[in-house]
């Protein structure tokens, strides 16, 4: 088995890997605290985010506080699980390289 | 393969989970402050409302009004000292303090609190007296733990200190009134001094 086997292409850019981290450590947030702490477009957001949603790591709950709209994200079990072998991935390279 | 680019990943990993999740950290200050609002309290109580020996104080007695009066002014000046210093520390540091993670950490903070108050008042309606100041050192304890998920700092060893205090003190009726202010004062005090200096220090 290679070493990179168990790298995730889908996480392996700064906006979805930014999203699954934040996700990891909150049960739900909503778009404007990610587009905040991620320092990112509303495009750049949504489309990465409907990515990760795509490959099931996580939820996309969309509701309306009175007339506003409001979306929040939460981590699916398979996404932690995902999120956790990447993680454990990275460690690998890092520590063979050394 | 660069491990640099990988390492960054982690770096930003780590970063946003912490920024994400973390309330800003209690001043160290607003702990000893609380601290000495207890000593000050306790001492109060003891010099003024010591019930004669062999006497029991009663519900409806006016000693015991007070009494009750002087736990809910240490505890509102704590908490009223802990948000403005704390603000204060936010605003100086350009932090954010009222947003997601606070209101999770208030809620944390106060459900054990609010649970274990109500719980100590319905067994002072029935006359137990006994435990009082074993249970609100654990309800403070359960507490403070279960808000250190949401605050930076070693809030969660001080909730640790309390509840073991508090069990302690549990096993040795008649000595409530000094845990009490062995963990509400000195505790706090030793606490945000801790805090205090490795504040100072960064």
């Amino acid at each position: 088995m290679g070493l990179i086997d168990n790298i995730n292409k889908l996480f392996d850019h700064r906006i979805r890997l930014g999203i699954m981290s934040i996700l990891m450590v909150n049960e739900e947030v909503d778009f404007n605290q990610l587009k905040e702490l991620l320092d990112v477009t509303d495009g750049n957001l949504s489309s990465h985010s409907k990515t990760l949603e795509k490959a099931k790591y996580i939820t996309i709950q969309k509701s309306f506080i009175g007339k506003k709209p409001n979306t929040k994200y939460v981590i699916t079990q398979s996404g932690k699980q995902a999120f956790k072998k990447h993680i454990d991935a990275l460690e690998h390279l890092i520590k063979s390289q050394e | 393969m660069d491990s640099k680019k990988y390492l960054d990943d982690i770096s930003q990993i780590k970063d946003l989970m912490n920024r994400s999740s973390r309330f800003i950290s209690l001043s160290g200050l607003s702990g000893i402050l609380a601290g000495v609002y207890a000593i000050v309290g306790a001492s109060v109580a003891y010099f003024f409302l010591r019930p004669e020996p062999n006497a029991y104080i009663t519900l409806h007695s006016w000693n015991f009004k007070i009494l009750v009066a002087i736990l809910i002014a240490v505890a509102v000046l704590s908490f009223v000292t802990a948000y403005m210093l704390t603000t204060r520390k936010a605003k100086k540091n350009e932090e954010k303090v009222w947003d997601e993670t606070t209101k999770r950490l208030l809620v944390n903070f106060f459900v054990p609190l609010v649970t274990g108050g109500i719980y100590i008042l319905i067994k002072l309606t029935s006359q137990h007296y006994g435990l009082t100041a074993s249970l609100m050192l654990i309800f403070y304890g359960l507490a403070l733990v279960n808000a250190s998920k949401y605050t930076i700092g070693n809030v969660k060893y001080l909730g640790y200190a309390q509840i073991i205090l508090g069990l302690i003190c549990a096993a040795f009726p008649g000595y409530g009134f000094w845990f009490w202010v062995v963990g509400f004062g000195i505790l706090h005090i030793i606490y945000g001094s801790m805090m205090h200096l490795k504040e100072r220090k960064a």
